[in-house]
């Protein structure tokens, strides 16, 4: 079992729904992103989801594109945030997931990747845009070095595909919750809650909901029936305003504080 | 050469190695119902029997087979035949599969028409289409290629299209194809994405291909009525590959007709300033499809440089790929300037414009030429007319001399 899984296994017995935490790596340079992985570590981060930075993000938001942007312009490679990885893991446990695109992966090789993700420390993979289907080197790579493969259920994924994309997901269930790109939203989306049922008949692994969450309000309300809340955009955004500040990262650590209150409220 | 060409896809869209479905998941149902109602609308007489019907009718297809007997001569090598897509309604051979594609829309009940644009061709075409059915239309097209094509993105807006310009990345074709994806992705219950080549995921590669095949089944039977002969050598430009694709595929089993696709040489391939995806790119998945792509060593897509905006993409369709592997398709390039002389070249000969895109080909006929004999026979797609591009044209004729 990985870092992730035991980290729900603790929440389970906690009684209280975790928090996944999104930040775009290098984004604005990967020193800094190691400060914020310990930073987000001690403001209570269940999980921290890295981004890896694409030229060609076609299922992100004008936030994350930014962002993404931001950290290949500061030279960010993939290679440059494994490093990183490894760095950082040797001053804290908290459970990593690689959130990336394939080509990247593709180009680096799929068997060199996989081999080094678990030799610096990495936990998870989530690749946005390589279905079940046609990952079956990566999945049996993945396995053969523990390391847990995340697939994305959507509100237009149907029953059949739901229990494929269980069958292969470890750690836990990514639900997206709503149809669109990453980003901010004013209200949650429709029918999460019947969603997250649907899936629990096809799994036990943990469910997470993300995409559109950017509030304490929001996360009380997924953290009720879901086992963990991923905010991405609204942490990246201010990562954006507060680049060029001195307290970066205590402010954005601030931030994802006063996300994480109201999960703890309820212990 | 024994190959069933005809059978590619496999199932799940792969061409060997290539295309196949590399989409966040919200797309994997959408394009499964695309399938699915391709595959009905395919074996339906009735829907091939309307897509004639309008592609005759409001299209002017067929299009002609002519012998440019006056740059035949000017060349001093074979015979050449110019397949004259430019003549097809809106300019270009792009209005064959936006037909077949908003007739498929109908079929599914969508309302809304959503594509991407480089050149601008595909974007008219669709707008056209969208008009002549009523349907909602927005295209997505980089800002760069709106400032080089903005007489199209005047008719895009005539034909009552909203046109959105793309201020990501590189400003041009891969970046529209992002914004139009992303929009499918958030838009789903309504929306039909008209793709603009043999490019993106399954089924795409295969849908846009089947309605682009008319033009290699006209043109086979045009030069058999003309010649009593196949031609020697097929010549397309490609970008994604849909007009060469569509030149190409109905002679796949006619092993003696050698095909060569003309890539965007841009500056030159050493300048790193160009779209040569097979001279200088490598294997990677962009937009859905596992492709040649050009790219950097950490996998980020590189940018490219065409005079032609049609051709600045950074990968090249699953099937080219595949066929090039099989050795059944060559390809080479040519770059801004040679293109640019094909396309005064054509126009003082033979009083036809090409657009930039085809001038490509003109371009690489004008090498071939003196390595053939006189009674040989090529056929070059003159895939659109080069009215689109005289200010670019002239820019840069201006600028070189």
């Amino acid at each position: 079992m990985t870092r992730i899984g035991r980290r729900f296994d603790d929440l389970r017995k906690a009684g209280r729904a975790g928090f996944v935490a999104y930040i775009a790596a290098g984004d604005p340079d990967l020193n800094t992103t190691y400060q914020m992985v310990l930073e987000l570590d001690r403001r209570g981060v269940d999980v921290l989801e890295l981004g890896v930075p694409f030229s060609d993000p076609l299922a992100d938001g004008p936030v994350i594109q930014e962002a993404s942007q931001r950290a290949l312009a500061a030279g960010a490679t993939l290679e440059g945030v494994l490093s990183m990885v490894a760095d950082v893991r040797t001053e804290t446990e908290i459970p990593i997931v690689l959130f990336t695109y394939y080509n990247p992966i593709h180009r680096y090789g799929v068997d060199c990747f996989v081999k080094r993700a678990a030799d610096v420390g990495v936990d998870g993979v989530l690749m946005l845009d390589l279905p079940p289907e046609e990952g079956g080197d990566y999945i049996a790579q993945m396995n053969e070095h523990g390391l847990d493969t995340i697939f994305l259920v959507t509100p237009t994924t149907r029953d059949d595909r739901m229990k494929l994309i269980a069958s292969h997901t470890r750690g836990f269930v990514y639900y997206v919750s709503r149809t669109g790109v990453t980003g901010e939203r004013d209200s949650l989306a429709d029918e999460i809650q019947s969603k997250v049922s649907a899936i629990c008949q096809y799994t036990d692994m943990p469910i997470a909901v993300g995409f559109g969450i950017s509030t304490p309000e929001h996360v009380s309300e997924i953290a009720r029936y879901a086992d963990a809340v991923v905010v991405g955009s609204a942490i990246v955004r201010r990562i954006g305003e507060f680049q060029c500040d001195a307290d970066l990262v205590a402010k954005v650590g601030a931030f994802v504080g006063s996300l994480i209150g109201p999960l703890r409220e309820g212990v | 050469m024994a190959m069933n060409a005809i059978d590619l896809p496999d199932a799940r869209g792969h061409f060997g190695p290539y295309g196949g479905q590399y989409v966040p998941e919200t797309l994997m149902a959408l394009l499964e119902d695309l399938e699915a109602a391709y595959g009905k609308a395919k074996c339906d007489p009735e829907f091939w029997a309307e897509l004639d019907r309008y592609l005759r009718d409001y299209v002017g297809r067929p299009t002609p087979l002519y012998f440019a007997e006056r740059l035949t001569e000017e060349l001093g090598g074979p015979k050449i035949y110019l397949k004259r897509e430019d003549l097809a309604h809106t300019g270009a051979h792009k209005i064959n599969h936006a037909m077949g594609q908003i007739l498929l829309a109908n079929r599914m009940g969508k309302t809304r028409i959503i594509a991407e644009t480089g050149a601008g061709q595909h974007g008219v075409a669709t707008a056209t289409v969208a008009a002549m059915f009523g349907l909602k239309c927005e295209i997505y097209m980089g800002v760069e290629d709106m400032e080089r094509q903005a007489l199209n993105v005047f008719r895009m807006r005539l034909l009552g299209a909203k046109v959105t310009g793309v201020h990501s990345g590189s400003k041009t074709l891969k970046d529209a194809i992002n914004e139009a994806i992303r929009d499918w992705v958030t838009n789903v219950e309504d929306t039909f994405y008209i793709f603009g080549s043999v490019l993106g995921p399954h089924p795409y590669p295969m849908i846009v291909r089947d309605f682009q095949r008319v033009i290699g089944v006209e043109a086979r039977a045009q030069i058999l009525e003309r010649e009593g002969r196949l031609p020697d050598v097929l010549v397309a430009c490609v970008g994604g590959g849909s007009n060469s694709i569509g030149l190409f595929h109905a002679f796949l089993d006619d092993a003696d007709v050698q095909m060569i696709g003309v890539e965007a040489g841009g500056h030159g391939i050493a300048s790193g300033e160009h779209a040569a995806r097979f001279n200088g790119g490598d294997l990677g998945v962009l937009h859905g499809a596992r492709i040649y792509v050009l790219q950097n060593d950490d996998g980020q897509i590189a940018l490219t440089h065409s005079v032609s905006a049609g051709l600045d993409y950074s990968g090249v369709g699953p099937e080219h790929c595949y066929l090039r592997d099989m050795a059944r398709t060559a390809y080479t390039y040519a770059t801004d300037e040679e293109a640019l002389s094909a396309f005064e070249l054509l126009s003082h000969t033979e009083g036809i414009i090409p657009a930039l895109e085809s001038s490509h080909a003109i371009a690489h006929v004008c090498k071939l030429a003196p390595e053939m004999s006189r009674d040989q026979i090529v056929v070059v797609n003159l895939s659109g007319r080069g009215d689109k591009d005289v200010q670019q044209a002239a820019r840069f004729i201006e600028g070189v001399r």
